[in-house]
């Protein structure tokens, strides 16, 4: 399982790689962040990409910062970062809790939050997150700059709005505010493994009732998306049990999973059923 | 297209001057151009964790990173565990607690804990089990793997 | 009577093999190479079946770097792969060609062989190889007709039966009769390492080697120099450091005999490496079996009868087995129960999946949990309990030794000891059954769905007849036994040396032990089938009390003591009748035994001594597995709380590698229970072939095992007492979770099939509480 030959480019500023993927991206090129994806795809040689650009050496894309109640998240940013406590809130308490799920420990010291975005496998917890929040995906090429909000980026599976040449160089989601309640389920065979159906959810409480309601559902079809009908169910209600089971009812009605040899779709309407009761009576 | 790259790889303190195709990766070239075979390759797609080495001090998969990506850095394996002919409690730890049969695995797994305990002695035991479960095992249903660990760990932490 | 010895036998010391495993100094076959070696790799087919119309290899051959590229024409007097017993007539046809010869029969299958300067390229070359291919239809499920596997040879060459008794007669008297259909799913061994073989011809002394060779490097060598047309003599094996065999690694494939047979025609050294790919549908499968089973029994659950009529889906090719696993399967079902009346059918039938061969525990997987899960559900027919039920159809330990008319791999059955009620009852207190009867009850009550299962198994070990091994005492007091054994990862070297250490009176550091070298020692059994710590074991002692009474001989002359007043300890002659009195070191006794020695007398010269063993039987150890689990009936997940493997194992030489072997076979057998299958689609192309979609279990689904290892029940059939217990942690794994499961469920019967998945599970529950409202409202 080695993978195909390929010519290897190692920009170390953006220009210098915007540069290079103009260049190669015509003629089969990909960019190489934290290559947890991308390698073994080549290993199966399902990938053979003639141009790799390496962008772990562009220091300016490994930053993390905060500004105006929004993280901007750099595209050499890895998972294991958000092991730390650099992200404040409830938003930092999230991304903490998610970023267990996510495969295991050594993958999460190279691979990268935005690789994870721009690749849209339907079972990445990053891309339900971004979805959920309502993430906006930075995109850079030689043609310019341009942000794409995340209801518009992710458009099949492992397909987005992204052209070749172009490069993500950040994803921003914004600070939840303080007093914010998120829970997070996901159900996979094993303890790393991809995640089968995964539910996210985020609201405040004013006056005892739930208001801003934010459901995002991943795993389970196509691209990962918020659930309006779940949200509409939620606004104004208590934060009780009654209101969580009738939620999953509805969240099982309006899911249109994906069907694979091993997960009917009737099996992944009982998981979203189950994990949106689960994360609802676990936000905190 | 297959231009070959001359790199410098620091393994274990020492520097290996190599010529290679960029697409070798690492793992096979910690292997095969610099005679370390102590690193094994069970998958070669990132999922087994056999091929485990500490890059300036974090666990990776040297099965999922290219040899040219990791020049300038520091790469350990289990060869550099050893200090002259002392053991490192982690292997005195696997020995005493039977915590390999095959020991195919066993390098993947004490580079895993060497990076997880090095960086973070004070680790909960749970956090620990959760680590572990990052490599696969086929011979020993891990429970003394988890035991060498732990005792290692208790070591390493009284040891400070 | 010698002193007791701390490294001797039933000590729990630290491995000798483990130093150069933890330090990265193994020698696995990927670290073994040759000046000039050229690298193999294989272009396979992508097909499950179909006539191979023409195969264009110019374009992998004109590839840089590659040296030449081989199809079946080029090895066109290479015969068909041997099983490993000898010729069978009529299975014979159905042997595995070494490149696929105009049909294939399972994707994967090889077409063509790359020889190439280095991996990368020579995979590169593999993929340019293109095969033109006329399909024919796919045989994917053996319960479908049989087809034809080529013309004038069907898919369904034999039936192996066995059977004893009046059958029908015990299903007319019968009290009650339960039928269920139930299966194994299709998973096996992978080992953490794949395969590997580097063949070497050294034209200098015209010996042909292969390394990287595994678990019966004699029998192989055997089986190799007739394929090959060479003598024995010219054709060595060498077993270097093993991830792994679990049955799977060892056998004879393809790849073993083309590195071979590219060494001879090109002067080079040519080693092949396995990916895992690869090895998902090249390595032998295992288990996929369906079993259509019958129990009759009386009024207070005594069995009357069993007749099973089962499916053995064997894949593409009978391989070096032949129907062994089949035939066992006939031979072991009856477990510890006696069996009154019993027939049993195994329809082998070739499919278009990768062949299949022995795992860990084979037959005795599948059949205890078809067994069990029928005394389950007899169980409940009869309103007693599972625990009841069981006891009442034990073989009772008097009635040892127990002849069974039946045959399990070529050897009469019987059972020589067991006390299988007495350790029944030491697992369920061990365990606290009762207690967590109780608790499951009160659980219950609260929604929770928890459940019990429980699973009685006997395992067979120790095949015979007859191995022999070599030890030698060298002028520094090292001390080398050599076997014709092998090691898998299993700590072989560690137990011998024990065995060594024990009879001899040595410390077990001073004794290396050559294994899996068939140019040290002519004979060999290897290891496999659970034998190596009886066969290779009591070789050895034999071979050390031979060589102790040949010091002590010659040290009474030396000491001017007495015989019956001497004793070796710690590698030294000792007086036993007084203390601090002069003694002699087993090396100051080797340098007296050196052949121009002037003390040596007439004795043969060294100190050293063969010995061998024979044996008329295998041995059977036995065991009961208990196990809690919880089920989450939102997901369909199992977790197991609680786990009990209670086994005997004669005696244990070593009772922490044994308690290794347990827990490390529970693992396994977790994986096949609950989350390993090789699936296929319906046009035969595998879905399995990566660890993303074939689960091994990792530390989080492995439960903590309690292990009750007792040593009640020696054997008959060595002075030593030994069972074995390799396959006693993973032979119930499948019986005692689908027993629980059923128990958290509570609807007798419904388990059929393993693996459990979650899918699977829900599927079950949703169905029960579709059928519990009436089929009114939308269940989740």
């Amino acid at each position: 399982m080695k993978p195909a030959p390929f010519s290897y480019h190692a920009p170390v500023s953006l220009d210098e790689a915007i540069r290079i993927l103009a260049d190669v991206a015509p003629r089969d090129g990909r960019v190489l962040a934290g290559g947890q994806s991308l390698v073994p795809t080549m290993a199966f040689r399902m990938a053979r990409p003639a141009h790799l650009v390496d962008i772990n050496g562009i220091v300016e894309l490994d930053r993390l910062t905060i500004e105006d109640e929004t993280i901007r998240i750099g595209a050499c940013v890895r998972h294991a970062a958000f092991h730390r406590d650099d992200v404040p809130g409830p938003t930092g308490r999230l991304l903490r809790d998610v970023v267990r799920y996510i495969a295991h420990y050594p993958i999460r010291v190279r691979g990268t939050f935005c690789g994870s975005v721009a690749n849209a496998d339907p079972a990445s917890e990053w891309c339900c997150v971004t979805a959920a929040l309502g993430g906006k995906i930075t995109a850079r090429s030689g043609a310019g700059t341009r942000t794409i909000a995340a209801s518009e980026f992710f458009q099949s599976v492992m397909t987005t709005d992204l052209r070749d040449d172009e490069l993500v160089t950040d994803v921003a989601l914004p600070l939840l505010p303080e007093g914010t309640r998120c829970g997070f389920a996901e159900f996979s065979r094993r303890v790393g493994d991809f995640g089968i159906a995964m539910l996210l959810a985020t609201y405040r409480i004013e006056d005892g009732l739930i208001a801003d309601p934010r459901v995002g559902l991943g795993g389970a079809e196509a691209t990962p998306r918020r659930l309006a009908e779940v949200e509409n169910v939620l606004v104004g209600r208590e934060p009780v049990p009654e209101t969580f089971a009738q939620c999953a009812d509805v969240a099982a009605e309006v899911v249109a999973p994906l069907e694979d040899n091993n997960n009917t779709i009737a099996y992944r309407c009982g998981l979203v059923h189950t994990l949106t009761r689960r994360a609802l009576e676990q936000a905190r | 297209m297959t231009d070959k790259c001359d790199i410098v790889l620091d393994i274990n303190g020492q520097q290996y001057r190599v010529t290679i195709e960029p697409r070798r990766t690492l793992a096979d070239v910690i292997r095969d151009d610099c005679g370390q075979t102590g690193t094994h390759l069970g998958c070669e797609h990132g999922v087994c964790g056999a091929c485990t080495v500490l890059l300036d001090g974090d666990p990776v998969r040297s099965c999922l990173m290219f040899a040219v990506q990791a020049q300038g850095r520091k790469i350990r394996t289990v060869e550099g565990l050893t200090r002259g002919t002392d053991l490192h409690p982690l292997q005195r730890a696997f020995i005493a607690h039977h915590g390999l049969q095959c020991g195919f695995c066993t390098p993947g797994f004490l580079m895993l804990a060497a990076g997880m305990l090095e960086r973070n002695p004070d680790i909960s035991d749970d956090a620990l089990v959760d680590v572990l479960s990052s490599n696969l095992c086929r011979c020993t249903g891990y429970e003394n793997i988890i035991k060498a660990v732990r005792a290692a760990a208790a070591e390493m932490r009284s040891a400070r | 009577m010698t002193a007791e010895n701390k490294t001797g036998i039933g000590a729990s010391v630290t491995r000798l093999e483990d130093l150069p495993l933890v330090t990265g100094k193994g020698r696995f076959a990927a670290d073994v190479s040759f000046p000039h070696q050229l690298h193999m790799r294989l272009a396979r087919s992508s097909h499950a079946h179909g006539r191979i119309r023409a195969i264009d290899v110019s374009q992998a051959a004109a590839l840089s770097g590659v040296f030449a590229v081989w199809t079946a024409a080029d090895v066109a007097d290479v015969p068909l792969i041997d099983f490993r017993e000898g010729p069978i007539e009529k299975l014979a046809p159905y042997r595995q060609p070494v490149l696929a010869r105009e049909r294939v029969r399972y994707v994967g299958e090889p077409i063509a062989a790359v020889f190439a300067d280095d991996p990368y390229v020579a995979e590169d070359a593999a993929d340019l190889v293109f095969v033109d291919i006329e399909e024919l239809p796919v045989l994917m499920d053996a319960a479908d007709p049989p087809g034809e596997f080529a013309p004038g040879f069907s898919t369904e060459p034999t039936i192996c039966k066995q059977g004893y008794g009046d059958i029908e007669g015990a299903f007319r008297n019968a009290h009650a009769v339960v039928a269920m259909d139930l299966s194994v799913g299709r998973h096996s061994g992978v080992p953490l390492e794949t395969r590997g073989a580097i063949g070497r011809y050294d034209a200098a002394r015209d010996v042909l080697e292969l390394h990287g060779a595994a678990k019966v490097p004699h029998k192989n060598r055997e089986t190799l120099a007739r394929m090959l047309g060479r003598s024995t003599a010219g054709l060595h094996l060498f077993e270097g450091h093993v991830g792994g065999g679990f049955g799977v690694r060892g056998e004879i494939y393809p790849e073993d005999i083309l590195v071979l047979v590219a060494a001879m025609r090109f002067g080079r050294p040519v080693k092949w490496l396995e990916d895992r790919r690869e090895h998902m549908m090249a390595t032998n499968h295992s288990r996929q079996q369906r079993h259509r089973i019958r129990a009759a029994v009386d009024a207070d659950g005594r069995l009357l009868g069993i007749d099973d009529d089962f499916l053995h889906d064997q894949g593409g090719y009978i391989r070096t087995h032949a129907t062994r696993i089949a035939d066992t399967t006939c031979g072991v079902l009856p477990g510890p129960y006696r069996l009154p009346n019993y027939r049993i059918n195994g329809h082998f039938l070739l499919t278009n999946k990768t062949p299949a061969a022995t795992y860990r525990s084979p037959g005795r997987y599948e059949t205890n949990f078809v067994r069990e899960r029928m005394m389950d559900v007899l169980a409940h027919r009869l309103g007693i309990s599972r625990v009841e039920i069981r006891r009442r159809n034990l073989i009772a330990a008097e009635d040892m030794p127990y002849e069974r008319p039946l045959v399990a791999l070529g050897d009469d059955v019987v059972l020589d000891s067991g006390d299988y009620a007495g350790l029944l009852d030491k697992a369920l207190v061990r365990f606290g059954w009762e207690a967590l009867e109780r608790s499951v009850a009160e659980r219950r009550a609260s929604g929770e769905r928890v459940g019990l299962g429980i699973a009685m198994f006997v395992e067979k070990s120790g095949l015979g007849p007859t191995d022999g091994a070599r030890i030698n005492v060298d002028t520094t007091g090292c001390v080398e036994v050599v076997t014709g054994g092998a090691s898998v990862g299993q700590g072989f070297e560690t137990v011998m040396a024990q065995v060594c250490a024990e009879m001899l009176g040595v410390d077990y550091r001073c004794v290396r032990v050559v294994h899996g070298r068939t140019d040290r020692i002519e004979y060999g059994i290897g290891a496999h089938a659970s034998r190596a710590t009886v066969m290779t074991a009591n070789a050895v002692a034999v071979a050390a009390a031979k060589v102790r009474t040949k010091a002590l001989d010659l040290a009474a002359q030396l000491l001017q003591t007495d015989l019956r007043h001497l004793d070796v300890v710690d590698g030294e002659v000792v007086r036993t009748d007084v203390v601090n009195g002069p003694s002699i070191s087993l090396a100051s006794l080797a340098h007296h035994l050196r052949p121009a020695s002037p003390t040596r007398g007439t004795r043969d010269p060294g100190l050293a001594a063969e010995g061998w063993f024979d044996t008329a039987h295998q041995t059977y150890p036995y065991g009961v597995q208990l196990a809690a689990v919880a089920i989450d009936p939102g997901t369909g997940a199992v977790a197991v709380e609680k786990m009990l493997i209670a086994y005997d194992c004669g005696r244990a030489i070593n009772p922490m590698l044994v308690r290794g072997q347990l827990v490390g076979g529970f693992a396994q057998g977790l994986g096949g229970a609950l989350f390993e299958e090789f699936q296929y689609d319906e046009r035969g192309q595998p879905l399995s072939v990566t660890f993303a979609d074939y689960l091994l279990p990792t530390a989080r689904e492995i439960p903590t095992v309690d292990v009750l290892l007792t040593e009640d029940a020696r054997s008959r059939w060595n002075p030593l007492g030994i069972k074995g217990a390799g396959e006693g942690g993973i032979a119930a794994v499948g019986a005692v979770i689908a027993s629980a499961v059923e128990d958290a469920i509570g609807m007798s019967g419904i388990i059929t099939q393993l693996p459990i998945t979650p899918q699977r599970l829900k599927r079950i529950l949703d169905d029960r509480a579709q059928a519990a409202t009436g089929g009114e409202h939308r269940v989740y």
